[in-house]
């Protein structure tokens, strides 16, 4: 499998990151997007020296609308072509917080959903015109079912989800594979705050499932893998019994 | 909080506060309480805790910076593994010119603690072969420090123990390899006396030597051991496939009592000295580092870990004083599971607070046992300081500050670089 020319948005992520070096040592070219300029230097030179073929950095912040217009045809432009695209940006605001600012629930939205489907729709008109491509997303459990304590969240991957699940079946036989990953809890900088605990994954072992998933071909993942049936179960839970819960 | 641990698991410290360092280029976080910089805690003892006070994850700061692989120049973020540069270095012709016992340690311990290999009689230090380094202080300044840039910073951050700021990035200088493969051979050792020629033969003509002692013999086998010595050798003699990094071997809890005692001692040292001598091609890792293929192997030690004692002695003592310690230790039936004794060149590190200087070195693993533990350790103290010698902070937990000054006569000049916003167990401890 081919993956040569990589748009990530939101390489400065962890998830992010460790995909871009899983790429760069078999020798991908990568663009790569997120706010802070220094790291993303750092990560561009990390990525040149693990043997990326080349890795064009942009600042780019996903609630400034405009600046998203055209950012895959920017990569496609610095890389000479593009054949996959990654969305692992995201934001997890303190649902707490969220409910007492309006602009946070926006920005919530913003990050996770709106711009999201900014990139990735621009992203499908480039794939199908080309007859090929890949277009992969990270959403998560969190999108399965929404809890009090992060629903705005989980409402945006959630809609991230059906977006994707659109996505997939206007391609269908275009030649374009659409992927969503769904991880549980990683230990990343956006949950740098929570208590650790064994259903605990590592950027590292959810970055493997999402290499596999994208060679396989796959449509829809979830990371570890026993997600799976615990969100079975969840999504399953009749609602009078969900809103009981505490978790 | 996390209760943090070092390699022996003993001590165990609970930081007030944990943060995860990501950005190289970020300054310190603000904090009203002492700092240190935790690497991959594969020192032995306290040099890398900090009860009670604030402890910097160094291991989010895992970029590689620049790679010359037509120079072999590689500068890297402070918290990357030298397994990591490995993985990089060696497809490409190149490998660390100094490497301890386990690759599973970073760049900024392995200058912290200014850490030595099977080659520091070529070799020199691990510091010797640092290009470059910057350091980030409490204050807020920021330093390039190499042996021509601000060397005496350079100097005291060498060695220095992680107190004199956080090293943010680290440029050192890689050796050429003809590929992945040793050249290697055993020799086996029926005494002491026997020890010093062997190795001083071995020394002249091979880049990498170490030998390993048995613990439990006594009387006229008292310092029987076997050499074991290598070279790079050229690539077309490798064959095979070359081992994984991690064994599928591992300790996967800690077990609710040692599994180390007398009997399990005794039957391993016996049968280590069996082994027959051998010569022939290894793969890289089981040569340099044979415990990295059983995971978390600290952990036979049970609930209560262990003690490390490394000491050098000075050339013109160091039989006699290597004879007392090991009579001691024999005598007092607290037998070490593996005991390693190294001859140390004479290559000066920039370091001022370097352990490596000529002589011989021995390290040595106790279980830890309460304070019949503690009291033979302070008897081997007696020896070593009557002989001269030094300790090895990176290994230690339990040296009084007394020990220290005499182990590192420039101590007084390493005070004037230290941050007075870092501390350390040990620092506390040994300078009480
Ligand atoms: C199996 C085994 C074999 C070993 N063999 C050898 C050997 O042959 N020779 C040898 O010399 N040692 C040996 N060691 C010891 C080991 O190499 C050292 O203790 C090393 O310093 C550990 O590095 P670390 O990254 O785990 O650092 P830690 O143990 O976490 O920290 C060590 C010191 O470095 C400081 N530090 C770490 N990172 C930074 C940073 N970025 N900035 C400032 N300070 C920092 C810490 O504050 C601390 O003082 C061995 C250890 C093991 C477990
Ligand atoms: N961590 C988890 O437990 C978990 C679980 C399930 C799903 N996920 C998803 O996995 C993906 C990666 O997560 P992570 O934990 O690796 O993230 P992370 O390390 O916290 O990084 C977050 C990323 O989002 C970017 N970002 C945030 N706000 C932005 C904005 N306004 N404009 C542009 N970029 C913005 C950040 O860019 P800057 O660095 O420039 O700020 C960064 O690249 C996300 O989609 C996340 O929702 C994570």
């Amino acid at each position: 499998m081919a993956m040569q020319q990589v748009l990530i948005v939101g390489g400065t992520s962890a998830i992010g990151e460790q995909v871009a070096r899983r790429l760069a040592v078999r020798g991908a070219m990568l663009y790569l997007t997120g706010r802070d300029g220094g790291r993303l230097a750092s990560i561009a030179d990390d990525l040149r020296v693990r043997g990326a073929a080349r890795v064009a950095p942009e600042g780019l912040d996903l609630t400034h609308g405009p600046a998203l217009a055209g950012l895959v045809s920017r990569a496609a432009q610095a890389l000479v072509g593009l054949d996959t695209v990654l969305f692992a940006a995201g934001l997890l605001p303190d649902q707490a917080r969220v409910n007492k600012d309006a602009n946070l629930l926006r920005e919530t939205l913003a990050v996770n959903a709106t711009g999201a489907m900014v990139v990735l729709n621009e992203a499908a008109a480039y794939f199908e015109q080309q007859g090929h491509g890949q277009i992969v997303a990270i959403g998560s459990v969190a999108g399965d079912r929404g809890r009090a304590t992060n629903y705005a969240y989980g409402a945006a991957k959630g809609a991230l989800e059906i977006f994707m699940s659109g996505l997939r079946q206007r391609l269908q036989g275009r030649g374009v594979q659409v992927l969503l990953v769904k991880p549980g809890f990683v230990d990343t900088p956006m949950t740098a705050d929570f208590a650790k605990g064994p259903l605990w994954a590592s950027p590292e072992r959810v970055t493997k499932d999402i290499v596999r998933a994208m060679e396989r071909g796959r449509s829809v993942i979830y990371t570890p893998w026993f997600w799976r049936w615990i969100m079975l179960i969840i999504r399953h839970l009749p609602e009078r019994l969900f809103v009981r819960l505490r978790f | 909080m996390n209760r943090h641990e070092s390699w022996g698991r003993y001590p165990q410290a609970t930081p007030a506060l944990v943060t995860r360092l990501t950005d190289r280029r970020a300054p310190l976080p603000p904090s009203d309480h002492p700092r240190l910089v935790y690497g991959n805690g594969r020192s032995y003892g306290d040099v890398c805790l900090n009860d009670g006070g604030e402890v910097l994850l160094a291991r989010g700061l895992d970029r590689f910076i620049a790679f010359g692989a037509a120079t072999g120049v590689l500068r890297a973020e402070a918290g990357v593994l030298l397994s990591e540069v490995l993985d990089l270095a060696v497809p490409r012709g190149w490998f660390l010119a100094v490497t301890p016992g386990t690759r599973f340690v970073t760049l900024g311990g392995a200058v912290a603690n200014d850490v030595h290999g099977k080659n520091h009689h070529r070799a020199g230090t691990f510091g010797c072969h640092v290009r470059a380094l910057e350091l980030v202080r409490s204050d807020g300044s920021r330093r390039e420090c190499s042996p021509t840039q601000s060397p005496d910073w350079f100097a005291a951050t060498i060695g220095g123990l992680g107190l004199t700021g956080l090293i943010a990035w680290v440029e050192i200088q890689l050796s050429r390899i003809p590929g992945p493969w040793l050249h290697a051979e055993s020799r086996r050792f029926s005494a002491l006396a026997e020890f010093f020629p062997l190795s001083e033969a071995a020394d002249r003509r091979d880049e990498f030597t170490v030998a390993w002692v048995d613990c439990a013999a006594r009387g006229a086998n008292l310092g029987r051991g076997i050499l074991l010595k290598g070279s790079f050798a050229p690539v077309a003699a490798g064959r095979g496939t070359p081992p994984k990094a991690h064994g599928r071997l591992s300790v996967p809890v800690t077990p609710p009592f040692s599994l180390i005692n007398r009997l399990t001692l005794d039957a391993f040292n016996a049968l280590y000295y069996r082994k027959p001598e051998d010569a022939g091609l290894t793969h890289y890792a089981p040569f340099f580092y044979p415990l990295d293929g059983i995971g978390h192997w600290n952990r036979i030690y049970g609930p209560k870990g262990f003690l490390q004692y490394q000491c050098v002695l000075p050339p013109a003592v160091a039989e006699p004083a290597l004879r007392e310690l090991l009579a001691r230790i024999a005598r007092s039936g607290e037998g070490s599971f593996l005991a390693v004794l190294k001859r140390f060149g004479g290559r000066v590190s920039p370091g001022l607070l370097s352990f490596p200087r000529p002589g011989v070195t021995i390290a040595l693993d106790f279980p830890f046992k309460g304070q019949a533990t503690l009291r033979l350790l302070d008897t081997l103290d007696a020896v070593v300081a009557a002989a001269g010698g030094a300790l090895y902070p990176a290994k230690d937990a339990r040296m009084g500050p007394a020990m220290f000054r005499r182990s590192f006569p420039a101590l007084e000049r390493f005070m004037t670089f230290v941050d007075r916003g870092f501390s350390s167990g040990f620092w506390r401890r040994a300078t009480l």
